[in-house]
């Protein structure tokens, strides 16, 4: 097991660059998530961690050992990609062998892995067949047989759950958890699904144009976003995003109204942050208005309506599956102060009610 | 009837031009050629029904039958694989993404454009004569040149090199076969250690062979029927010592020189037998080692 320390890492393709000098310690044995939406550098930055794509300036450490120059097969890593990148020529048997056997190890000790990945992964049925005669489960099983044989100190998974089908991912996500939890080893994680971040990270990046928006927990980047990038990219659906203003440490929220924010928030501009479920429906909150539903959403153990407030602005509130709302009617809303989340001009936190 | 005619007439009519070139200049002329096999035949008078009696001869008393299948298969073993080789090499360095890539595709390409041509022989007669271009350069180094062409024991090995020297149209489809194979599998064999070596023989190699074993039968098909620069080269005989005396120059030897048109006709028979014979030991032994993605298993 080992961590790996990223120092002011930069990226760039000629005159284009990429990541933009990003400091980042992933501790040893934690499932670390990089997350954000395409386009954001995290493929970049796992492949530079790879040892697939080169370092402009910055450095990369692996324990203690900086990798800038070190080739990808020396980094003691494996990584499993999201076309899976099996080698369609050879039998699943040979495919989990391969790297083995490049590193000249005995054929027993090659034997006994590729046979214990195969019992762990339950595909010892599968091991003569060609990938091509392989479902798209099977292959991602394989694809984590041959990363999971060399016994690296490093996991690197480079979106390995967006070929699947929905049902198939749900599955995936669980096994994968299943297996950190078994090896313990240190992984890193791809993927633009928030929603695979939150159930299976112990820590989350979130990237955003090359640039680290924050790092914490699923549950620090749930309750404490600390800018509206991350408070609008993590949960589903997404956080109500309220403009409003405040004048003398009061902000008046459209439609509401007004809230004392006592120092911590000065004059001016200021977006409030609302996930669906932190409206309380009813008029017994400090400040509260009037909506009309526009559009049910019914998942059956809960539901989103869509609600229109008297401004026009509709934003998304959460209720039970047993509550009953129909387009039409009207719904009050009432608004807590503490339990929303305050952005300055700049798209920042404000620690108001974070105490 | 008339309503079939009314309904597919027209397409009759477009088929007919490729119809009349098939029966007429394709089909007709190979079952005459089956036909005049078997009988003594000089152009001039009729042909005369000898049954077997060309085939005999051949394989009973031909020697220069038999030079002619030697001179051809050392060709064809030793130009194919040469060939081969050098238009896989030269697609890997032009697979590196050179810069302008278009200007040396398209010059690599040219000689086998030229390559059959008459011209070609000709300048590559002038390049390997005695005092030819080759030898004048051989010269700056003080190495006396061998007679490139009119000693036996060099000529075959010259016209070997005009042929790789038209390396071209494999080299293109090598690299289109290069581009298909996926960039993360070498990523992946990055990652599993595999070495530069290990990664060509491991993955480039096998994904490669169904395109390998396209090129294969294809040029193999190709050399057996070499003949213009066999025939410029050697003047149209063979010489020297009959070492160009290829297959193919033998056969326009017999029918146009001799007019032995009934002879000429079996060995042309004969050769197409070969190629026949070769190319399906080539596709049967493809079975053992050409792997196809698209395969059901």
């Amino acid at each position: 097991m080992a961590g790996v320390t990223l120092n002011k890492v930069v990226k760039d393709y000629g005159k284009l660059e990429v990541i933009h000098g990003i400091d980042l310690e992933v501790h040893s044995g934690e499932f670390l998530v990089l997350v954000g939406p395409s386009g954001c550098g995290k493929s970049t930055l796992l492949r530079m961690i790879a040892g697939l794509e080169e370092i402009s300036d910055g450095t990369i450490a692996i324990g203690d050992r900086i990798v800038n120059d070190l080739p990808a097969a020396r980094r003691n890593l494996s990584m499993v990609f999201q076309s899976y990148a099996l080698y369609p020529h050879m039998s699943v048997r040979k495919n989990l062998a391969f790297g083995l056997s490049n590193l000249k190890m005995p054929k027993d000790e090659i034997e006994r892995r590729v046979s214990e990945a195969a019992r762990v992964l339950q595909i010892n049925e599968l091991m003569d067949r060609k990938p091509r005669q392989l479902s798209g489960g099977q292959k991602q099983r394989v694809a984590i047989g041959r990363a999971i044989v060399r016994e690296p100190e490093l996991f690197l998974f480079d979106e390995p759950l967006s070929n699947l089908d929905a049902e198939l991912r749900v599955q995936m996500r669980v096994e994968l958890a299943g297996l950190y939890n078994r090896l313990g080893t240190t992984m890193i994680y791809v993927t633009h699904d928030q929603v695979e971040a939150m159930t299976m990270a112990t820590r989350i990046v979130v990237l955003s144009k090359g640039y680290i928006e924050q790092v914490g927990t699923p549950h620090e980047l749930y309750t404490r976003p600390q800018n509206t990038f991350v408070a609008t990219f993590i949960g589903s659906p997404k956080m109500n995003m309220i403009e409003a203003v405040v004048r003398g440490g009061t902000v008046s929220v459209p439609d509401f109204g007004d809230i004392a924010l006592g120092g911590g928030a000065p004059d001016g501009k200021i977006t409030v942050g609302v996930r669906p479920e932190q409206f309380e429906i009813g008029s017994s909150g400090p400040i509260t208005t009037q909506s009309e539903v526009t559009l049910v959403e019914y998942l059956g153990s809960e539901m989103y309506v869509h609600t229109r407030l008297p401004s026009g602005r509709i934003v998304m509130v959460k209720d039970a599956g047993k509550a009953e709302h129909k387009i039409g009617d009207k719904l009050p809303l009432s608004l807590i102060p503490e339990h929303a989340h305050y952005f300055d001009a700049d798209n920042r936190r404000l620690p108001i009610f974070d105490a | 009837m008339r309503d079939y005619l009314q309904k597919y007439g027209a397409g009759y009519v477009f088929l007919t031009p490729w119809a009349i070139g098939f029966l007429g200049l394709a089909l007709g002329p190979i079952l005459a050629s089956l036909y005049l096999s078997f009988t003594q035949y000089d152009i001039i008078n009729a042909p005369e029904w000898v049954g077997l009696e060309n085939y005999e001869y051949m394989f009973s008393f031909d020697t220069r039958f038999y030079k002619s299948l030697q001179v051809t298969f050392a060709f064809v073993f030793l130009s194919v694989p040469a060939k081969l080789i050098f238009a896989l090499g030269v697609a890997m360095v032009l697979d590196k993404g050179i810069r302008a890539i278009g200007i040396y595709r398209a010059l690599f390409y040219l000689p086998s454009i030229l390559g059959g041509s008459i011209a070609v022989a000709i300048l590559w007669r002038q390049l390997f004569n005695q005092d030819g271009v080759v030898n004048a350069a051989l010269g700056l180094f003080g190495i006396e040149g061998p007679y490139w062409l009119s000693d036996p024991r060099y000529s075959l090995y010259t016209l070997v090199v005009l042929a790789v020297w038209q390396f071209g149209s494999p080299m293109l489809i090598f690299l289109a076969g290069l581009r298909a194979i996926p960039q993360d599998l070498y990523e992946a064999a990055e990652i599993d250690a595999a070495s530069k070596p290990r990664q060509f023989f491991a993955i480039t190699l096998p994904l490669l062979a169904p395109v390998i074993f396209f090129n294969l039968v294809l040029q193999m098909i190709e050399a057996f029927k070499t003949f213009t620069g066999a025939f410029v080269i050697s003047g149209g005989t063979g010489a020297p010592l009959d070492s160009l005396l290829f297959f193919t120059v033998y056969l326009y030897n017999e029918a146009f020189s001799f007019f032995r048109m009934g002879y000429a006709s079996a060995l042309a028979w004969v050769l197409l037998i070969i190629i026949a014979i070769f190319t399906a030991i080539a596709f049967y032994s493809s079975r053992y080692w050409v792997h196809y993605e698209n395969e059901r298993g």
